[in-house]
């Protein structure tokens, strides 16, 4: 059995808040310089020239990347040869998240209650998934969901008989409703398979992955590389004003279904993919 | 069309600008989004007056991170405005002549635009650093208690952003 201490929990996840909204990692900071280098249409190409300025800016002057700093999500693996000490680990990552916004003087964008609506002030609660695995290792992956593109996300309930087809028109459509609504060029994580619950996990996990590698499954990665094809061929383009990039990469998860379903969610992300990952 | 402009402008400036042209601002404008939005639609129904007269007016839709110090304000980047086409053909009808955001709007209020001869510009999203580089004095004048959200009266200098919907409803989101 192996002790982490809620304190150490703390501090990590304070720091991972601050380093993913003021850095891209490379792999979504490579996308942007590679599509600026590539975009054609010229109001496009200059948008991109500036979302490179705004990311230099951004480190230099320790602003955040985006004002939209998120909704907290977690996704934490926990080995069951772990013992956490001190306290509750939900309790440490939320108190992290509390220490990391108001420290590191991030926007607070919770309310309290879908309905009334009060701001919590210190953008707790985080929303976190747990997964047990085997081992004694405590990984933690932050990605900060701004809600101009959250709010663009979509889950269909397929029919099996709707097959890969139906699939990318899914896709295809979420990406043509958002437009420019979701501040492309875009990130898009689809899930496919599993339960309702399970697709859109799946989605949101796909948006965590790194960028420049495609799906070990060969039907997937081809998948992956058509409709990011497809997608960019949409001329929605940098800011909705048209060009051929709409989204720097999309990203394709999947699970075992029922054999009367075919469940596809699409989370899309704006170009502000942020995610911080830390082992203890 | 690059164009330089000082805000407020005058109606018919705002009917000068055609879908396209990609314009500097410099001068004051004015930040409400949802709450802000929601409170002040809620003030005009009960007969009481603004926090600020709208009139002749830009509201820019956006809610910033909190400055550190030596800092006039932090990141300050658009947000979508689609959330605001519910408050907004009331806002056009008395006087509000521009509004900066991201994203598409209602046919309500794409009509209150050409109605009044009025402007919808776009900001770059998820630009808040940059954007934030050209905001010069920050002060907020209303609805304190809604963080983020409070109302803020702004004065901005080259504050670039890109001019969607024209007085004549031209749309540059749509093509083809």
């Amino acid at each position: 059995m192996r002790e982490i201490s809620c304190e150490s929990i703390i501090q990590t996840v304070a720091e991972m808040c601050v380093e993913a909204n003021l850095h891209l990692t490379e792999d979504v900071s490579g996308a942007l310089h590679k599509a600026a280098a590539c975009e054609v249409n010229p109001l496009g190409k200059q948008i991109l020239a500036s979302l490179e300025e705004n990311l230099e800016i951004a480190g230099r002057e320790n602003i955040p990347i985006c004002q939209d700093t998120g909704m907290a999500v977690f996704f934490v693996t926990i080995g069951q040869e772990v013992h956490i000490t001190g306290g509750s680990l939900t309790d440490a990552i939320n108190e992290g998240v509390r220490k990391g916004y108001t420290e590191g003087y991030l926007r607070k964008s919770v309310v309290n209650d879908p309905l009334l609506r009060v701001n919590t002030k210190d953008n707790t609660p985080a929303v976190i998934h747990y997964d047990i695995v085997p081992g004694d290792a405590l990984k933690l992956t932050f990605a900060p969901k701004g809600f101009g593109s959250e709010n663009m996300s979509k889950l269909y309930m397929l029919k099996p008989a709707d097959g890969v087809e139906g699939v990318e028109e899914a896709v295809l459509s979420a990406v043509r409703d958002a437009g420019p609504n979701a501040c492309p060029p875009m990130v898009i994580g689809v899930g496919i398979g599993g339960t309702f619950e399970k697709a859109a996990i799946l989605a949101k996990t796909a948006l965590t992955r790194n960028m420049s590698e495609h799906s070990a499954l060969p039907h997937i990665a081809e998948l992956e590389e058509r409709l990011l094809k497809r997608i960019n061929d949409l001329d929605i383009g940098p800011g909705g004003f048209g060009g051929k990039t709409t989204a720097f990469g999309i990203r394709v998860e999947t699970y075992p279904t029922h054999i009367a379903g075919l469940p596809v969610a699409v989370n899309i992300c704006c170009h502000v993919n942020r995610h911080s990952v830390r082992e203890l | 069309m690059t164009k330089q402009i000082n805000v407020p402008f005058s109606r018919e400036e705002a009917k000068s600008l055609r879908a396209g042209d990609y314009v500097y601002l410099t001068g004051t404008i004015y930040v409400a989004r949802d709450a802000a939005h929601k409170r002040m639609s809620e003030a005009l129904a009960a007969g009481e007056p603004l926090p600020f007269d709208v009139k002749g007016q830009v509201i820019y839709y956006m809610g910033p991170t909190p400055a550190r110090e030596g800092q006039v304000i932090g990141s300050a980047g658009p947000t979508t405005a689609s959330r605001m086409d519910k408050y907004t053909p009331a806002l056009l009808d008395l006087g509000l002549l521009g509004m900066i955001g991201k994203g598409k709007r209602s046919q309500a209020v794409l009509d209150g635009i050409v109605r009044n001869g009025c402007v919808y510009f776009a900001a770059v999203g998820g630009a808040g650093a940059l954007l934030s580089m050209c905001i010069t004095e920050s002060e907020v004048i209303a609805y304190d208690d809604l963080g983020a959200e409070a109302v803020r009266k702004l004065k901005v200098e080259n504050f670039p952003c890109i001019v969607v919907v024209d007085s004549e409803g031209t749309n540059l989101y749509v093509r083809g």
